[in-house]
């Protein structure tokens, strides 16, 4: 019991610091496409990044890939690779560099950067300076893509 | 990691789609108006165009039921919308007390202009059917400017185009039109809004494939205006190059606007050969 309340106020703290050390759309430390550090500090949440994967507003990855794990999606794009296996292709790392920004991976991707701020051409009013995805989302979506084995 | 190995995988992949992505929509499907208008929904890809062999009407990338309601007149929603613009045709408007059937008595006689249009007027601007029109209301008739890609302007866009329905695409790109060109293809190529791409990256690099529900199509305007079913209206070009902006997150340029008139222009040019089949239905 004693033990319990220990690991959860500690988990509380873990997740105040890693909030304070959210790394900014530009300090994003890439490394060959990959970004070895979490964004947030913490691991992200699958379940949250299932969601963020699928919403047309957000992740949107649907509209690019086939993605076999969610069969109740009934519309899966083709533009890119299916994204079943991503896990045994990729490191974590690699996988948070694709999703933060894949021009870094696949030099000329149609695929869009979600966690970019700046550098775009005539972006929409409401989106200027803004990214696509939050890093605790982008976190989410890693954290998601792992359990695709 | 074997970066390119997952680049083949995924043009291997892509290839694979194309094939059943043929299947699904019918390239094969032939357009047949009225039982007897045959309209060729394929041309060898004009010059100019580096990475394309084939141009294709966007028709052949629709469902059989959207394509089906494009083959009869009575099936097809545009006709509602000639019906209006008949009516404004005959219609007197303005302080001269004209209509347009005043001066221009058979609308017949437009047959072919749309084929090519845009176009650089005598004093080297380039200028847009619509601007022809609302040249004609505000500087002949005395009366205001029709709304660019308004209700009325789209109506009688569709029945200035439906007299070029059948001919084929032909405007022109070079002489006085280079200048225009250039910019519409530097602007068709330009990564634009918050997800960062071009019409090319889209509608060049990934036409015949699945982007979520939307079978992507090269982006051709040889049905415009067009019948959308998504918003049961008449569409014009411009309008749509402005939906297709928003959803990338890029702020479009206005109707109307020089950037506009000249994308509208080299998006012609890649159709150079299509047929004009306005008004068109679509998605
Ligand atoms: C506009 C289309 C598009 C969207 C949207 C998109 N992708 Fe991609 N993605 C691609 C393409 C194309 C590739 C292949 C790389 C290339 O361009 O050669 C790719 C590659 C990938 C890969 C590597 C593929 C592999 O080998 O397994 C991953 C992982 C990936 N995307 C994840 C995502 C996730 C997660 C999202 C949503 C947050 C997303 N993508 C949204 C187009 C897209
Ligand atoms: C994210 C992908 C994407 C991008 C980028 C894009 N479009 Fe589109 N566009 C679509 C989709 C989806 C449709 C509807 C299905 C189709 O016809 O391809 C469409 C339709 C069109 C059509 C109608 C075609 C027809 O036959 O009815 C035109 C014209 C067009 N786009 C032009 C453009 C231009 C010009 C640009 C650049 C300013 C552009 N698009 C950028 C996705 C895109
Ligand atoms: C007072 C007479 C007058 C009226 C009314 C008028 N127009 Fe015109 N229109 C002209 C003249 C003159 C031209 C230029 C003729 C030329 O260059 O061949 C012209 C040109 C055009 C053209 C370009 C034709 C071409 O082949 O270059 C279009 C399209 C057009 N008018 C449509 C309309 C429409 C639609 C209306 C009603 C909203 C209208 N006009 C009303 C006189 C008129």
């Amino acid at each position: 019991m004693k033990l319990l309340i220990t690991t959860a106020v500690t988990a509380v703290i873990a997740s105040t610091v890693a909030f304070a050390g959210t790394t900014a759309p530009g300090d994003v430390a890439f490394k060959d496409g990959a970004v070895a550090v979490s964004l947030t500090g913490a691991a992200g949440n699958a379940a949250d990044g299932r969601a963020v994967f699928a919403d047309r507003k957000l992740g949107n990855c649907l509209a690019c890939h086939v993605n076999s794990e969610m069969p109740e999606q009934s519309f899966q794009g083709q533009v890119g690779p299916p994204l079943d296996g991503a896990a045994d292709r990729w490191s974590e790392a690699q996988l948070r560099g694709i999703v933060s920004n894949s021009k870094n991976t696949f030099e000329g991707t149609i695929m869009p950067a979600f966690y970019v701020d700046a550098g775009f051409t005539r972006p929409l009013g409401k989106f200027e300076g803004k990214t696509i995805l939050s890093a605790q989302q982008v976190e989410d979506v890693v954290a998601y893509l792992l359990t695709l084995k | 990691m074997g970066m390119n190995l997952f680049k083949t995988t995924a043009a291997v992949a892509a290839l694979a789609i194309m094939a059943t992505g043929a299947a699904q929509a019918g390239e094969d499907a032939k357009l047949v108006i009225n039982g007897d208008l045959s309209i060729a929904t394929q041309a060898a890809a004009p010059a100019h165009l580096e990475n394309l062999e084939t141009v294709y009407s966007g028709w052949v990338f629709r469902t059989k039921e959207t394509q089906a309601l494009e083959m009869d007149d009575f099936d097809n929603p545009s006709f509602v919308f000639v019906d209006v613009a008949l009516d404004l045709y005959a219609a007197v408007d303005g302080t001269e007390g004209k209509s347009c059937a005043s001066c221009h008595e058979n609308v017949e006689d437009f047959a072919g202009l749309t084929t090519s249009m845009p176009r650089v007027n005598a004093d080297g601007a380039l200028e847009t059917t619509t601007d022809l029109i609302n040249e004609c209301r505000t500087e002949r008739m005395g009366a205001k400017a029709w709304k660019y890609s308004g209700t009325d302007m789209s109506a009688m866009l569709s029945l200035v185009g439906l007299q070029s329905r059948g001919m084929p695409v032909n405007v022109a790109i070079d002489g006085a039109a280079a200048p225009y060109w250039d910019k519409g293809k530097e602007l068709y190529y330009t990564r634009v809004g918050q997800l960062d791409m071009s019409c090319s990256n889209c509608h060049e690099d990934n036409y015949n494939v699945m982007i979520r529900a939307d079978h992507l199509s090269q982006g051709q305007s040889n049905g415009f205006p067009t019948y959308r079913l998504k918003n049961a209206k008449m569409n014009t070009i411009q309008a749509r190059f402005k939906g297709c902006m928003k959803n990338i997150r890029a702020e479009p340029f206005g109707q109307g606007s020089d950037e506009f008139k000249a994308l509208e222009l080299y998006v012609a040019s890649r159709g150079n050969g299509l047929i004009v089949e306005t008004p068109s239905v679509r998605n």
